[in-house]
């Protein structure tokens, strides 16, 4: 039990010092690596919560995918970013007062509802032995949620049709293979016989 | 503080969901910690989810839990490929620049 409260202090710790870290850090390379940490211990804390299939997923997508992406996209760009940090000071008081009544109007929220009496705690949780988590996810998600299940497949296949149709440019200066083109050619539109003088040459028109 | 209980995870969410919120208003310039920070207030939300579905013993707050991840990840990859457009077109990621791409 002392245990399992440890290792969700120190994993919920290592979140939101790197979550500060990521919104305040000042080269933005640093606060990708920091929004990395962020999702490892996430995703850490999940696997302690029992949900091992979503720990993964969320390595997978977040770490693997989305922070690669914004890794990417941070590198590619020539920004200067210490002049886009110009002004972080001017919003702080402001921004601060906001979040500090958000975290208290959480706060207040989460303290004074009243849990229903099945609310269980965590280390009295009991993971069926006999089904996996990852199973007992397939198993609704294939049946119950199939609908929900392909359209977010479809809304993947946006994203990315998407993100293709933005970034994609088309070079005027490179040649292409034009097929139809290629094949419509008739022959008396690509070869001619000429009659060619001796000692005179000839003069193509090209 | 010994018993880790619902309330815990609620508050961590919490902090994060918070943290992010800041996040927006202090990186007004910084259009990728900007969404950096959108992604945090998601993760929050994942966090928020997965801590009801373990505590009611309800698999349907992961499955949702999915969705969220697949919404973030479209939303990450449409985010940051009109951010690299308007790189090229105006040479900045300036936030206050960004209003010249109305029509």
């Amino acid at each position: 039990m002392l245990a399992h409260a440890l290792v969700f202090y120190f994993f919920s710790f290592v979140t939101v010092a790197s979550s500060l870290a990521v919104i305040s850090a000042r080269n933005t390379v640093h606060a990708v690596f920091f929004l990395i940490l962020d999702f490892v211990s996430i995703s850490c804390l999940f696997i302690m919560m029992g949900a091992e299939y979503l720990g993964m997923l969320t390595l997978i997508v977040y770490v693997g995918a989305v922070a690669v992406l914004f890794l990417f996209v941070v590198m590619m760009l020539n920004v200067n970013f210490k002049e886009l940090r110009a002004g972080f000071l001017s919003y702080l008081p402001f921004g601060s007062l906001i979040g500090i009544v958000l975290l208290i109007e959480i706060c207040l929220m989460v303290t004074t509802w009243k849990y229903k009496d099945s609310f269980i705690k965590t280390s009295e949780i009991k993971i069926n032995s006999n089904l996996s988590n990852t199973e007992a996810i397939g198993n609704v998600l294939y049946t119950d949620y199939l609908h929900y299940f392909q359209i977010s497949g479809l809304i993947l296949l946006v994203a990315m049709i998407g993100a293709i149709l933005l970034t994609f440019r088309r070079k005027d200066n490179l040649k292409r293979q034009d097929i139809t083109k290629q094949i419509s050619r008739e022959r008396n539109e690509s070869v001619s016989l000429e009659d060619v003088e001796s000692f005179k040459g000839i003069k193509l028109n090209d | 503080m010994i018993d880790i209980s619902l309330g815990h995870y609620l508050f961590l969410a919490a902090v994060i969901f918070t943290i992010g919120v800041i996040g927006i208003f202090l990186n007004r310039k910084n259009l990728i910690v900007l969404l950096m920070s959108v992604e945090l207030i998601l993760i929050s939300a994942n966090i928020n989810l997965v801590a009801f579905s373990v505590y009611l013993q309800d698999i349907t707050g992961q499955v949702f839990t999915m969705f969220v991840l697949t919404v973030a990840a479209g939303e990450a990859a449409i985010g940051l490929a009109i951010l690299v457009v308007f790189f090229r077109n105006k040479g900045s990621i300036h936030v206050e620049d960004i209003n010249t791409l109305k029509g």
